[in-house]
């Protein structure tokens, strides 16, 4: 069941966005703050109705302002996680998620706390829990309510960087139980590149790019509209073996590749986050290097931007890694679509933080 | 010690409190979340109370509530009595007289209650009614406590407006404040040493009880 968004809306804030999400799909909505992002999912959970507006469900009919349907809240299958979760102080961990579920069921409530990785912590109050604790039960409270679409406003923008980045982990992992439409409101490009299947960009009410996350990161000017100079590009790979040296090799499409030391089992899937502008381009594979990380890969397009710089995608095996060199560079070394280049990865710039797990390890540790 | 008159106000104030109970929580969660044109003016009516003089207020209640008002009219033709000078008509007094300290502590305490977590109480399918009773209540209680201990302490202590309303009939409508009044005009100073000592204790223990209650229920809130 997709569900389809269309807002317009002159006060308070401009809008006008029009977007459709698949079920099982992630699309995340990225703007910065007064974009109207988190009006859009207001709009969707019907805490707000824009003055022209039409919210579906499959085939159910949320709000249609043409129509002057418009259900209350409580009356949609939304599961909704709030930016400061919104707890609800006097319950428990367990009495919050089952004040979501359709009739009280402790086992149910236990069930979907040990989902998020809660186990034990089911009779603590929201005070008495971690940021990152908190928004687990939001989630799983979230869930609770079978939802029909699945709502993150900003999850991620109340905890610490080292808590994120183990919480994306989860949210990566947990995707393969969410078969509903998910739409994630965020500022953060690069969580939403992380995260998403697909994005659009908005800006002062109006779509600026949707797409794919890989065709919106390798759009120049949807990136310069979020002020995002750093491009990516996320290569998954898996952990093969912790090396003595305390580096950890992977395996990725296009080679091995070294990293210093990596927190996960042999075995566990990752995405390597590969900077652009980090990436130094070779025709011929090239030998006496101090580099470790050098992946082969043919080239896919070409895009120039504004400014000395273009941009290089480089398909590896089915995988796009970026590459930013410069006009001048590309043109000196002739460089066409269907060539084969090495891109030589230095292997410091693929830091620990730059890597966030696709599988989690499910220890029921405290974040 | 007059115990007529003490169980009078006693039972006066409790009927207030029963009666503002459900009017507090209704009045002070609507005008804590709705927003509407008059509301400043409903606010200023509600407060109306505190600051005029006991006796303009029970003045008013006179005309109003009289044999020749409609409604002490309509009170009549219904009950073959009068409304004034009766407890009836004390206790219709003492409800609207007590409104400001009913619904202004509830309206905070609702008030108090976040945004989001309403709006999230409604995102996880509660209705308006569950999502007061499993929710804003719970989180508003001690507002509405407040209110509840306000408005059994300040009906204990009325005077102006029960003199205006009731005179002095005992069992009907003489309270304790009133025949402390009697007492010390009989110059019976130690009835009224007595009557005196006795109505500060219930209301030292009543507000001791009160907050108590209320710090525990918020440590239960951690």
């Amino acid at each position: 069941m997709a569900l389809e968004v269309m807002a317009q809306a002159i006060a308070p804030i401009p809008l006008d966005v029009a977007f459709r999400v698949e079920p099982g799909e992630l699309l995340a909505l990225v703007g910065h703050s007064g974009s109207g992002k988190t009006t859009l999912l207001r709009t969707i959970a019907g805490l707000w109705r824009p003055a022209t507006a039409r919210v579906r469900v499959g085939g159910t009919v949320w709000l249609d302002t043409r129509t002057g349907v418009n259900l209350a809240p409580h009356r949609r299958r939304v599961g909704v996680v709030f930016q400061n979760y919104a707890l609800f102080p006097h319950m428990t961990a367990a009495q919050n998620v089952m004040a979501a579920l359709d009739a009280p069921d402790l086992a149910e409530a236990t069930r979907l706390l040990d989902l998020v990785n809660l186990h034990g912590l089911a009779d603590r109050k929201p005070a008495q829990l971690s940021g990152g604790q908190q928004q687990r039960v939001a989630v799983a409270r979230a869930l609770a309510r079978k939802p029909a679409a699945l709502l993150l406003d900003e999850p991620f923008s109340a905890v610490d960087r080292a808590t994120r980045d183990k919480l994306y982990a989860e949210i990566i992992a947990l995707r393969a139980h969410l078969a509903m439409p998910v739409v994630l409101v965020t500022h953060d490009m690069n969580e939403a590149q992380l995260l998403a299947d697909r994005m659009v960009v908005i800006e002062k009410g109006q779509v600026v790019r949707a797409g794919t996350t890989a065709q919106v990161m390798a759009d120049a000017g949807a990136l310069r509209a979020m002020g995002i100079r750093e491009v990516a590009a996320l290569l998954p790979a898996m952990v093969v073996e912790h090396l003595p040296d305390g580096l950890t090799r992977l395996e990725a499409a296009g080679g091995p590749l070294f990293l210093p030391s990596v927190e996960a089992a042999p075995g566990t899937r990752v995405r390597v986050r590969i900077m652009a502008h980090e990436v130094i381009l070779s025709r011929a594979r090239p030998e006496g290097l101090s580099a470790q990380n050098i992946i082969a890969g043919r080239i896919a397009r070409i895009v120039a931007g504004h400014g000395p710089a273009v941009m290089v995608h480089i398909d590896v095996g089915g995988q796009e890694i970026l590459a930013r060199i410069t006009r001048r560079a590309a043109d000196q070394m002739a460089l066409q679509p269907g060539e084969t280049v090495h891109a030589i990865l230095k292997a410091m710039s693929v830091a620990r933080d730059h890597i966030a797990a696709t599988a989690p390890d499910l220890t029921p540790t405290a974040a | 010690m007059d115990w007529t008159a003490l169980y009078l106000s006693l039972r006066l104030a409790g009927w207030t409190v029963v009666i503002l109970l459900p009017l507090s929580i209704l009045a002070g969660r609507l005008l804590a979340y709705r927003r509407f044109r008059a509301k400043g003016l409903v606010e200023a009516i509600v407060m109306l109370p505190l600051v005029l003089p006991p006796t303009v207020f029970g003045f008013y209640m006179l005309v109003a509530f009289g044999r020749n008002s409609p409604v002490g009219e309509l009170w009549f033709q219904l009950f073959g009595h009068q409304l004034v000078f009766t407890f009836e008509g004390l206790l219709l007094a003492s409800v609207i007289v007590n409104l400001p300290f009913a619904i202004q502590p509830a309206q905070r305490g609702f008030e108090a209650v976040p945004v989001e977590v309403r709006e999230a109480a409604s995102c996880c399918g509660l209705s308006p009614w569950r999502s007061l009773w499993k929710v804003e209540l719970p989180l508003a209680w001690p507002g509405v406590l407040t209110a509840m201990v306000l408005v059994f302490a300040h009906t204990l202590g009325e005077f102006g407006v029960i003199l205006m309303m009731g005179g002095s009939i005992p069992g009907e409508t003489k309270t304790i404040a009133i025949a402390i009044y009697d007492r010390v005009q009989g110059f019976d100073m130690q009835g009224a040493a007595i009557m005196s000592a006795t109505l500060v204790a219930i209301s030292l223990v009543t507000i001791t009880l009160t907050y108590m209650l209320s710090a525990r229920i918020g440590r239960r809130l951690g």
